[in-house]
């Protein structure tokens, strides 16, 4: 099966790659092994899938052509069941999806988001919040956080925890791929990895309001050296990220905001937001009010930086457990 | 299959297409594929109550706030509010207008009372500061009872024009099938109360 | 007084939504001054909207759809034209909040007000005629249909000129579409419009439900029903079964934006995965709710034209039946980046593939009807040929969205909008199109012209080709949906492509008004005498086009699939002939227009937060409605003279066309000039 899937996936890469030839195409041209390995999965179901679409089109042109009105081919008015073609035209699609739906299956825990990823290197968690409308990141084992921008060595995985200061977002690199929804309040994560250095373009994909086209970032996959040098630079800034006064001031809604850089950053910052939408009273004052923010969040703080630093590991549990409610719920 | 002529048909002889002769039973079973619908809304609404159940942010839950006797007092109104309509529907197969009519005030009396003890519940609870708005538990709980409390006022409202029409017009074609189809609507208020007690109250105080 | 309601709410400072209006109006003034200066208003009132006559108010279901078609497409091309122009730092001529608002309206206008009324329009006016019934089931309501169809379209234009529309994207996800970050009124009218054009929807379920099972001609069993007829049926399954998911969510989201609760909203216990499930678990099946009565126009229309039986009757609807329960247990391939895990994302991507199975077989169904059959490249015939082989490309796009792994990147994407315009315009649209040309000369006594018709097809297909295919190009660049404006100028090439797309499409558009207005000018010539022009196979041809109000002048009795043809292949005598009777029919309805009247000055009242008028509104309403309960004189007796005169009519020019067949066989079969009349 390898074999057929990888001679399908070359016809299909050929043909598609005759259709946008020219052109520098994210998804063809993945730069991490995620990316690399959804191309193939994308081309297989595609090449898959023209088994069935060829000769459709083909039948169609041809059947239609060949029984047109003023042709002379044979006319059978009341000719309309044949226990062979009905059992041919149920099999073969029946086939065709239990081919891509083993495929399905297989793929869709490989790929699942959730997976951390198979490496000899330690991986790298980057924080990633969505905000009306921009992306902040975090770093939490170099302290550091960025707007914009964020970096990560080459061959190193990193896994993105990925939630959200107002609404829906998504977070996606296309080069290196999957995409993952932001959700205030949920603790999403994504694992993924570039094998070759590069700047790539990143961006929101669920659209989020008036600032939504401008929600884009740069991923900068660079050597060890590079992103320690990065991070030093980081370091440097003159600004630091304290939630959740200087917090409250940067997750006011801006659009096409600049990269920057913050020295340092509130310990526990992404489980203090995330913890902010599920205490309900101490949250009673709504996050966008600014006037409001600093007697709000005064208390807000208090409790939890309590429960931070009591439960920590019962909250950490309860808050990965969270985004996957879906599975239950709906 | 292909041994088919179209023949003469006369009308009256085939209710089925006559499309008014038969409007009794059609309205019946057309009022079966409303409620249908109508269960999809509260099963919608069910299901929202389970995924927000725990959502309580801080505000009370279940076991904090019901007041069971209340509600078996409101949950055992109904029920008898079923029988009695259940004897109306008796008293109209048996052509008896009075009896009817006076069943049926008695149902309607009775689901007044259910309403007045919901109608009761929710004003107390929104004055102990648990309105709607407090947790989307609570958001949840008002709107899953609430939207049967409406569908048992729209339930008295429907009683109110059968008893004007019975008063008016008597027992006709027109009224009958109103009253079958208000009988179904009823029990069938009923046995989503009895999910609305057992899945809401019963199962968040125990 | 006027709660929200300003003078500051009508936008004067949008030069573009003040032209817009500007043409509205006139518009509307050429026709009232019309209307009143040819005294027509009278007719209108009482042969038109206070109709219970299923033909007309199918009639009148398409004529909305096709006016909304122009505004929807008005609102695509607009969209089209900013992407063609923003690109690498240009921000275009429209505004971040004025787009979202054009997105937003094109997607809600498209399929609630254009893809839904055509679908319930053809329903209406072929589904009746087809199981040889005389009205629907309940023809009040189904009046009543229409207008709360009418007034969510309504509602929808008045947001144009009066306040905005949503800025949320067409399923108003939450919290976006909460009132903490949409605190305007768009939303609102979103909600309203939805809400009481929905209301009228169920009903229509319900009603169609009701007449095919209950109201067929005897003799019509379910297996010898009509695809068409077959497929409106589990179209209509499906909109009871799911159109109280979306009355119940859009009443949830109600509560949070009015009375301040917690579903949606990001604290407080909210779920705004809920509003994603749940708004996908109606979303989905509507997409089939429009899909499947396409499906049964295509196998009538290849059937009719192949001059032969439809291939595998029976597999075609167990198909059917399969697609409608599949749909389902598939919502959730609209979410599988929200990170559920990898066994619930399979799950769910499994079964969205196995619908292609069912889907697919449909396909060589139609493929073999072809087959040893004597086709005619009429314009129904090309719009379903066109249909098979976009609507395959597009249900490989969509197994492809269906495999979980490939989603993640492709979701959100240009893919995604290439996909289900593919399958939306090369299914329903097209269908629809094909749908409109066949069965017109039904309702209106004359074909359309065919000339106009073909071009139509031609600019749609190529148009379409031209404006999709660059999006699944552009998808692979990383391009995403709703982009106001996009950094990479290497984009704007396919832009522009995909403008000219559109502007091929709009040719299409007018390609089919000019159609109309040939046709009309020319109805004399292509008037169809018969009342059975395209030599048809089922019982809606058997009768007078356009049909008497009473339909059936004696209920026909079937004893097969494709009775009339098979009937006229025995060459046996006409049906409807005397003796005649009697015939029963409901009465024209004033609450019908009245109820919905008052449910728009509800919902705008409702949307600006005047709640004096709202609580007129709604007891107007239901005092209306009460007037309608208290009503007994709802029915009457068409006199036996008067069927007997309209079916003598008819019986003539059956005999004069019988008898030209049969000279009109020995120079060649039957006549391509049917088409022609």
């Amino acid at each position: 099966m390898s074999k057929l899937r990888r001679f399908l996936g070359t016809l299909a890469l050929w043909s598609l790659s005759l259709l946008l030839a020219g052109c520098s195409s994210a998804l063809l041209d993945p730069k991490g092994e995620i990316g690399v390995e959804q191309r193939s999965l994308i081309l297989t179901s595609f090449g898959l899938m023209l088994i069935v679409v060829i000769p459709v089109i083909v039948m169609t042109l041809v059947f239609a052509w060949r029984y047109r009105h003023r042709g002379r081919s044979a006319y059978r008015p009341d000719w309309a069941h044949n226990n062979w073609i009905e059992a041919v035209v149920w099999v073969v699609p029946c086939l065709i999806i239990a081919v891509l739906a083993a495929l399905t299956w297989h793929t869709s825990h490989t790929l699942d988001p959730h997976k951390p990823l198979a490496s000899s290197e330690d991986t790298l968690e980057i924080q990633a919040i969505s905000m009306d409308w921009k992306w902040l990141f975090i770093y939490p084992q170099q302290g550091i956080a960025t707007v914009n921008e964020v970096a990560f060595p080459v061959d190193v995985p990193v896994r993105f925890r990925v939630s959200s200061d107002s609404v829906m977002n998504a977070f996606f690199i296309p080069q290196l791929g999957s995409q993952i929804y932001a959700m205030a309040g949920m603790d999403n994560d994504v694992h993924l990895v570039a094998n070759h250095p590069g700047r790539y373009e990143g961006r929101s994909t669920n659209y989020s309001g008036a600032g939504f086209s401008g929600m884009t970032f740069e991923a900068l996959a660079t050597s060890e050296q590079a992103f320690e040098d990065w991070v030093e630079t980081v370091r440097g800034a003159e600004q630091r990220l304290d939630y959740p006064n200087g917090y409250a001031e940067l997750a006011a809604p801006s659009q096409y905001h600049p990269v920057e850089y913050f020295s340092s950053v509130t310990p526990h910052l992404y489980e203090q937001l995330l913890l902010s939408f599920h205490d309900g009273a101490e949250h009673a004052d709504s996050h966008a009010d600014s006037h409001d923010v600093e007697s709000a969040t005064a208390t807000r703080t208090d409790t939890a930086d309590h429960r931070v630093g009591h439960h920590h590991a019962d909250q950490q549990y309860a808050l990965r457990r969270r985004p996957t409610r879906t599975e239950a719920g709906g | 299959m292909t041994t088919d002529t179209i023949k003469h048909n006369d009308d009256h002889a085939h209710p089925v297409t006559h499309g008014h002769s038969d409007t009794g039973s059609i309205k019946v079973f057309g009022f079966w594929v409303y409620l249908m619908s109508d269960l999809v809304i509260f099963g919608t609404l069910f299901a929202t109550y389970a995924v927000l159940m725990r959502g309580t942010a801080g505000g009370p839950s279940g076991a904090e706030i019901f007041d069971l006797r209340l509600i078996l007092a409101g949950t055992l109104l109904l029920l008898v509010s079923s029988f009695t309509y259940g004897m109306a529907v008796l008293s109209m197969t048996a052509e008896r207008l009075a009896q009817l009519k006076a069943w049926l005030v008695v149902t309607l009396l009775l689901g007044a009372g259910f309403i007045a003890i919901e109608f009761y519940e929710f004003r107390h609870l929104i004055h102990a500061g648990f309105g709607p708005d407090r947790s989307a538990f609570l958001s949840a709980f008002f709107t899953l009872v609430g939207t049967h409390g409406l569908h048992v006022l729209f339930g008295l409202l429907w009683l109110v024009v059968v008893l004007v029409q019975l008063q008016t017009k008597g027992l006709n074609d027109m009224t009958r099938p109103r009253i079958l189809c208000l009988s179904l609507f009823w029990h069938f208020l009923d046995v989503v109360w009895i999910c609305v007690f057992s899945f809401v109250y019963l199962m968040g105080v125990l | 007084m006027l709660g929200k309601l300003s003078l500051d709410a009508i936008p004067y400072h949008e030069p573009i939504i003040m032209v817009v209006a500007a043409f509205m109006a006139i518009g509307a003034f050429a026709l009232i001054a019309a209307l009143t200066y040819y005294r027509k208003w009278g007719w209108l009132w009482s042969e038109w909207f206070t109709s219970v006559d299923h033909k007309k108010l199918g009639i009148m279901y398409f004529l909305v759809a096709l006016v909304m078609l122009v505004r929807g497409f008005a609102d695509a091309i607009m969209m089209r034209t900013q992407l063609a122009m923003a690109a690498g730092g240009s921000m275009g001529y429209l505004p971040p909040e004025h787009y979202d608002q054009i997105f937003t309206a094109h997607g809600v206008i498209m399929i609630f007000f254009v893809a839904m009324p055509m679908v319930i329009g053809l329903m209406n006016l072929v589904v009746p005629l087809q199981i040889g019934a005389r009205d629907v089931a309940y023809p009040f309501l189904n009046n009543l249909s229409f207008w709360l169809f009418a007034a969510g379209a309504v509602l929808v234009n008045i947001s144009l000129v009066v306040g905005e529309f949503a800025t949320t994207g067409w399923l108003a996800y939450a919290p976006l579409s909460g009132i903490e970050y949409s605190p305007g009124v768009g939303v609102d009218y979103w909600i309203w419009a939805l809400q009481i054009s929905g209301v009228g929807t169920t009903l229509t379920g319900i009603n169609f439900f009701v007449t095919i099972l209950k109201m067929r001609t005897p003799g019509m069993t379910l297996f010898r029903m009509p695809i068409f007829t077959w497929t409106s049926l589990c179209a209509n399954v499906l909109i009871i079964a799911s159109f109280p998911i979306l009355t119940a969510t859009i009443a949830l989201l109600t509560l949070d934006r009015y009375l301040g609760m917690h579903f949606f909203t990001n604290d407080f216990g909210g779920n705004m995965m809920m509003y994603v499930n749940l708004i996908w678990a109606w979303g989905h099946p509507e997409v089939y709710i429009l899909i499947l009565p396409a499906f049964g126009v295509f196998s009538e229309v290849i059937a009719t034209f192949s001059r032969k039986r439809l291939f595998g009757y029976t597999t075609m609807v167990w198909a059917t039946v399969a697609i409608t329960l599949l749909s389902f247990i598939v919502w959730l391939h609209h979410f599988f980046t929200m990170g559920a895990g990898a066994n619930v994302n399979a799950f769910f991507g499994i079964m969205t593939m196995i619908i292609a199975i069912p889907t697919g077989v449909k396909v060589f169904n139609w493929l073999f009807t072809m087959f040893r059959g004597r086709l005619e490249f009429t314009s129904p015939v090309l719009w379903t040929l066109g249909f098979i082989i976009t609507f395959t490309l597009g249900g490989m796009t969509g197994v492809m969205l269906a495999v979980p792994g490939a989603n993640f990147v492709l979701h959100n994407s240009l893919f995604v909008i290439a996909h289900f315009h593919n399958v939306i315009i090369g299914g329903v649209l097209f269908g629809m199109m094909a749908g409109m040309t066949y069965w017109f000369p039904k309702a209106f006594g004359f074909t359309l012209d065919e000339t106009w018709g073909k071009r139509a097809f031609w600019c749609w297909l190529i148009g379409f080709y031209l404006a999709f295919m660059p999006l699944y190009v552009l998808s692979f660049f990383g391009a995403v949906r709703r982009m106001q404006s996009y950094a990479n100028p290497e984009w704007q090439p396919w832009m522009i492509l995909a403008w000219v797309g559109a502007v091929v499409i709009m040719l299409g558009i007018v390609c089919t008004v000019i159609q109309l207005w040939v046709s009309i000018r020319d109805r004399r010539l292509n008037a169809d005498v018969t009342g059975d022009p395209w030599n048809g196979r089922t019982l809606e041809w058997s009768i007078a086009s356009p049909p008497p109000h009473y339909n059936f002048a004696h209920a026909p009795e079937v004893g097969g699939i494709d009775s009339f043809w098979t009937h006229k292949q025995r060459g046996a005598e006409a049906v409807g002939e005397a003796p005649y009777q009697d015939i029963h029919m409901p009465r024209n309805t004033v609450a019908g227009p009245v109820i919905s009247l008052f449910a728009v000055v509800l919902g705008f009242a409702l949307v600006w937060h005047i709640w004096w008028l709202a609580i007129v509104a709604a007891v107007g309403g239901l005092i209306s409605f009460l007037a309608r309960v208290f009503n007994d004189d709802i029915d009457y007796w068409v006199p036996a003279e008067e069927v007997a005169r309209s079916e003598r009519v008819h019986q003539r020019r059956r005999v004069a066309r019988d008898e030209w067949q049969t000279n009109g066989s020995a120079l060649g079969g039957f006549a391509p000039a049917d088409l022609r009349g």
